[in-house]
């Protein structure tokens, strides 16, 4: 059985940028960033023991940390937070609030080119 | 939306009503896509109807509310699961056991109320992870380290709730505690320990206040929800040093554990220390196993005299011994030459020199140290799962003697074996000591969204339960999957321990609202319907 989770997974390697939102304020790229430094740093960060980035990279993803992407869209880093994919959980309200969470989209979004 | 067994939708309605009052509209979940939001990412059940999915969750943000929201449950006998960072993956993750519950989630309840580094101790509630406890000291430059489990963003509290392990001289996590408050199901709070008297100076100090000692009955249990908890720290070390023996015949395994057991418990080696075996991890040894792994023995497996020549013929060590050392420059250096003298008594004993380490180290070293061993969090475990979409953990505790471990070797291999599991699904990682004074060892199980390989997976889990029974072994721990299962063959005189854990449960939690089914812990009127 296929899973879901593999399908998104896949999308993101295949990711455009099928919307580009518009730019988002700096201040709230500075939050995004803090909470991707807490949340996602840990494994889609750099540095050794990065299972998120190495995950990516063995999959051949360029560039494997998330933070130097380009094609992402805030509804494929939402669905990916709250659906989890492969040994990615999903994360809570309780853990990455509803804004919080939009933040970590504006920042991981902030290079897209328009 | 769902309703909990054995309420009546009513009555739920009133009491989401009531939360929704004690804890505010935004932190009462009940839709489907937030509840499902708690749903065990690592379920060996997806896609099956037998995954528990709670029914709501609910998400106090101090003690006060907590109270609040059990007396709500108590009221309307509403089962809660509660969880604290709710990243207890492999084990159940952040899922109750009984589906339709409601989950109890901590995860806000994140505050690190104190950390003393003249003392060594810290006091936290149940949301705080141990990134956050690790930042907060080192944002301070506190001189305290603290023990961590391979994946960093558990809960200190849950963690030693479900005695948890880790890797320095504090590892048993449950064991490092010292005082803990604790909300019962009627909505009134205990402290334990010292912290039973007002004012107390000593809460995380000294452990047992007075009177009967009441902290073991709250660890994988259902009888309190513990909103604070205090642990030992680790005064930072001076140093830090690591070295490994190497010996090189099967039978050696004997003396390398029995010398291994005097370094530990005269407390000259510190920290867990794994049994590794470059031979059996060989290509050579594991193509001459049929593909798969080499570390249990097979029916029809090459023998141990083959296995021996391997190890000759390619110049690899069968057994390995990797040891750490805490403490000033010139006492681990001490530590380690004499741990060579005691190991210099096995014929054709190796030594390999280890990192040495003068700490504090300049920060910009602090990513290439041995995470684990230097209590700093983090993911690096999740490297190992490759496409797997999750994982769960066989983990008994078997005698800490290399008899114990050739024992192993060969029950686990025939009970594979007796299974039809193929050897390279076979996943036997060998034993460490994360608790003082016996091994675990770890059979992992990958969880795929796929329904046939999970139901397989859960048959050759039980297989192993009922394997590991029969030959005086058990789990410490256990997803909630198979919590019955385990909870099973701790039998003896006619489960009288479990009766007992019965009787207690009764007692505190009439109602039986408080995490139904931990750890084999029923309340009575669920324990008919459970069998």
């Amino acid at each position: 059985m296929k899973s879901t989770k593999a399908v998104f997974f896949i999308a993101l390697g295949i990711a455009v940028a099928a919307s580009t939102p518009a730019a988002p304020d700096q201040a709230q790229i500075e939050r995004g960033h803090k909470v991707y430094d807490k949340w996602c740093f840990p494994c889609h960060g750099t540095g050794t023991g990065k299972p998120g980035t190495d995950s990516l990279a063995a999959r051949g993803q360029k560039p494997a940390v998330l933070e130097e992407r380009t094609d992402l869209t805030a509804p494929m880093i939402k669905t990916f937070v709250r659906q989890g994919v492969l040994f990615m959980p999903i994360f809570r309200k309780t853990e990455i609030s509803d804004a919080d969470l939009d933040a970590i989209a504006a920042y991981l979004t902030r290079n897209n080119k328009p | 939306m769902r309703v909990p067994p054995g309420v009546t939708p009513q009555d739920f309605s009133d009491a989401i009503t009531q939360w929704r009052q004690a804890l505010g509209n935004d932190w009462v979940f009940t839709s489907d896509d937030d509840v499902n939001l708690y749903r065990d990412s690592y379920s060996p059940f997806w896609h099956e109807d037998l995954e528990p999915i709670p029914s709501a969750a609910i998400a106090p943000d101090r003690v006060e509310q907590v109270q609040a929201a059990v007396k709500i449950a108590n009221a309307y006998r509403i089962p809660l699961w509660t969880i604290s960072t709710g990243k207890n993956l492999g084990y159940g993750g952040s899922a109750p056991l009984l589906g339709g519950s409601v989950v109890l989630d901590l995860k806000r309840m994140d505050r690190i109320l104190e950390v003393n580094d003249k003392n060594h101790y810290a006091l936290v509630e149940p949301g705080v992870s141990y990134f956050d406890l690790y930042r907060y000291i080192q944002d301070r430059g506190l001189k305290v380290w603290i023990d961590v489990p391979d994946p960093g963003w558990g809960s200190l509290i849950g963690n030693a709730l479900d005695r948890g392990g880790g890797y320095t001289p504090l590892r048993d996590h449950f064991d490092a505690h010292c005082g803990m408050e604790v909300v019962l199901a009627n909505g009134e709070i205990i402290r334990t320990g010292m912290g039973a008297l007002p004012g107390s100076q000593t809460w995380q100090q000294y452990r047992y206040g007075f009177g009967p000692y009441l902290d073991g009955i709250f660890s994988q249990s259902n009888f309190g929800v513990v909103t604070k908890m205090g642990f030992w720290l680790l005064p930072e070390p001076e140093g830090f040093k690591s070295g490994t023996v190497q010996v090189p015949r099967h039978d050696d395994l004997v003396p390398l554990v029995e010398t291994l057991n005097y370094l530990m418990n005269s407390n000259l080696v510190q920290g867990t220390t794994t049994i590794g075996s470059p031979l059996l991890m060989s290509r050579a040894a594991r193509s001459a196993s049929g593909g798969g792994s080499a570390l249990v023995m097979t029916p029809g497996g090459p023998s141990i005299e083959e296995l021996e020549k391997i190890g000759r013929d390619q110049n690899l060590a069968y057994w390995t011994c990797e040891m750490n050392f805490y403490g000033p420059p010139k006492v681990v250096e001490a530590q380690w030459e004499y741990a060579k003298e005691k190991y210099a008594a096995i014929p054709g004993a190796l030594f390999v020199e280890g990192e040495t380490y003068k700490l504090p180290v300049d920060p910009s070293y602090v990513d290439k140290l041995p995470k684990r061993q230097f209590g700093i969090p983090s993911l690096t475990i999740f490297g190992m799962m490759g496409r797997s979409e999750g994982h769960m953990w066989f983990s008994p505790i078997i005698p800490m003697t290399g008899e114990a471990v050739f024992e192993a070797q060969r029950v686990f291999g025939q009970a594979y074996h007796d299974m039809g599991v193929p050897a390279i699904n076979q996943i036997f990682v060998f034993p460490s000591s994360f608790f003082p004074r016996s091994f675990v060892i770890l059979c992992g199980f990958p969880i795929y969204h796929d329904i046939e390989k999970n139901q397989r997976s859960r048959e050759v889990f039980k297989g192993l339960v009922k394997a590991a029974a029969e030959h005086g072994w058990g789990e410490y721990r256990t997803h909630t999957a198979f919590m019955d299962t385990v909870s099973d063959v701790y039998s003896y005189n006619d489960h009288s321990l479990r009766r007992f854990h019965g009787t207690i449960k009764d007692a505190v939690d009439p109602n039986g609202i408080l995490s139904p089914g931990r750890c084999g812990v029923w309340p009575k009127r669920m324990r008919k319907a459970q069998g």
